[in-house]
């Protein structure tokens, strides 16, 4: 199975019919593991059982910059090959994303409670992720301000390759912003090196939110394929309409 | 070579004309630093701490506002159509575009910084640290924003989505503007260090700006 063979959208819909339960399922269970390991796990001799936070917020962290890496695959096929699903998984990737990326920034507001005492701190990580927020809202007004799905692709795809290319350059500067202005309290998570009983839950988590993305993604751009279908139709409808 | 001339030539002509709107950045300018006293307070010795970033953060606000009119009007007589069509790169024409976007625009701006930093109670030194700043960060406030400009006309487009999209990729420019500023003026940090990534900056939007702004104009003018 080729991407060409997967351009066709029906073949699309068929595959993804057949794997996206299996998906699903394997997403559930990984889920009940990782969060019956996160829940059992000791408490940090510091931090207490809020550490147990880092095991839904560090997923969310990882796949808000997984998502947009995505974006940029799309983005290429938008561009560079015209692939028909390109713009389909570029578009529905990025509300997906802007998702993971609030919940990152809510759980972390969350955890900057009990540990810094307070819930918002310019620290330079929260920073870059509030900035990776705003562009992916800019990226989905831009998605929302024109109705021609194709135009509003290609003009997303130059956007979203230019965000790939700067997202390093601003994670930069806001650290050494972040240097310079040295905060109040400095944070360190557990020391340098992770614990196991800390990291295999982790990685099981990282995995299952891995596999939810994938399985949200495939969901919602068969959804996508369906709206712009009946769409279709309903224009069509509607010129015949006017023609009779 | 003479076409991008030419074109250079024309941009600046139009833009100082009546209706050209060029100049209107420097009243917005003046008008944004004048209402910060308003908000802040007349303490002229926060003041004189906050100048640097309230003379950047203006700076960036009026190089906005007037990023709007870099593609419109060319694609509202027709011309921009003879310019993609034309036999000049696209990319080198958006630079040359970009470049008398900003002589037009942004020099004002920084020629208008030393009549601010009075206001603002800044002394010479520092005025001229921040003049020196804007000098060589505003070329890249208009080359990112030029991106975002040339999506909203592909779009039709303008106003707030282009706000939207173009602050986010301006707040490196704005830390290491500010921060060199800053850095002249009091320290701690020597004033090569963010003025060198400053000019790193502005040539890396050198690049990456005309590629962009050609790619989403050629995609969107079809």
């Amino acid at each position: 199975m080729t991407l060409t063979e997967l351009a066709n959208p029906t073949r699309f819909l068929a595959l993804t019919a057949r794997i996206l339960p299996w998906l699903a399922g394997a997403t559930a269970i990984l889920l009940l593991i990782g969060l019956y390991q996160s829940v059992t796990a000791p408490d940090d001799y510091q931090q207490g059982a809020t550490v147990e936070i880092m095991f839904i917020h560090v997923p969310n962290a990882w796949l808000s910059m997984f998502v947009w890496a995505v974006m940029s695959v799309a983005a290429l096929g938008t561009l560079v090959w015209r692939h028909p699903l390109a713009d389909v998984a570029a578009k529905t990737a990025a509300p997906i994303g802007a998702s993971f990326t609030f919940l990152a920034l809510v759980t972390g507001s969350l955890w900057g409670r009990p540990m810094w005492g307070t819930y918002w701190e310019w620290d330079a990580r929260l920073t870059s992720v509030l900035i990776l927020f705003l562009m992916y809202l800019g990226l989905i007004a831009l998605w929302r301000a024109v109705e021609d799905p194709s135009r509003a692709a290609r003009a997303a795809a130059v956007l979203t390759l230019v965000g790939a290319i700067n997202l390093p350059i601003i994670k930069f500067s806001v650290d050494w912003w972040n240097t310079l202005h040295q905060p109040a309290s400095v944070f360190r998570m557990g020391g340098p090196t992770l614990d196991r009983a800390y990291l295999i839950p982790l990685m099981v988590m990282a995995l299952a939110f891995s596999l939810l993305f994938i399985t949200l993604h495939l969901a919602a751009m068969r959804n996508e394929i369906l709206r712009r279908r009946v769409r279709a139709l309903q224009m069509m409808q509607a010129s015949q309409r006017r023609a009779a | 070579m003479t076409a991008l001339a030419a074109i250079i030539r024309r941009d600046i002509r139009i833009a100082l004309r009546v209706g050209g709107g060029a100049l209107i950045g420097v009243l917005f300018f003046l008008t944004v630093v004048v209402l910060m006293p308003f908000a802040i307070g007349p303490d002229l010795a926060l003041l004189t701490r906050l100048g640097p970033a309230i003379l950047w953060l203006g700076a960036l606000l009026a190089s906005l506002l007037t990023l709007d009119r870099l593609f419109t009007a060319d694609h509202e007589d027709g011309s921009l159509d003879l310019i993609v069509m034309g036999r000049t790169p696209l990319e080198l024409t958006c630079a040359a575009k970009a470049l008398a976007h900003w002589l037009a625009a942004g020099v004002p701006l920084i020629v208008a910084t030393p009549v601010l930093g009075l206001l603002l109670n800044l002394d010479l030194g520092a005025t001229l640290a921040v003049a020196l700043t804007l000098l060589v960060g505003t070329p890249a406030l208009t080359f990112t924003g030029m991106i975002g400009a040339a999506l909203a006309v592909a779009l039709h487009r303008g106003g707030l989505l282009l706000a939207v999209l173009v602050l986010p990729l301006s707040i490196p420019i704005l830390i290491f503007g500010v921060a060199a500023s800053e850095a002249a003026i009091s320290g701690p940090v020597s004033f090569g260090t963010p003025f060198s990534i400053l000019c790193a900056l502005t040539l890396v939007s050198f690049v990456i700006g005309p590629f962009a702004a050609a790619a989403s104009l050629r995609q969107g003018l079809d």
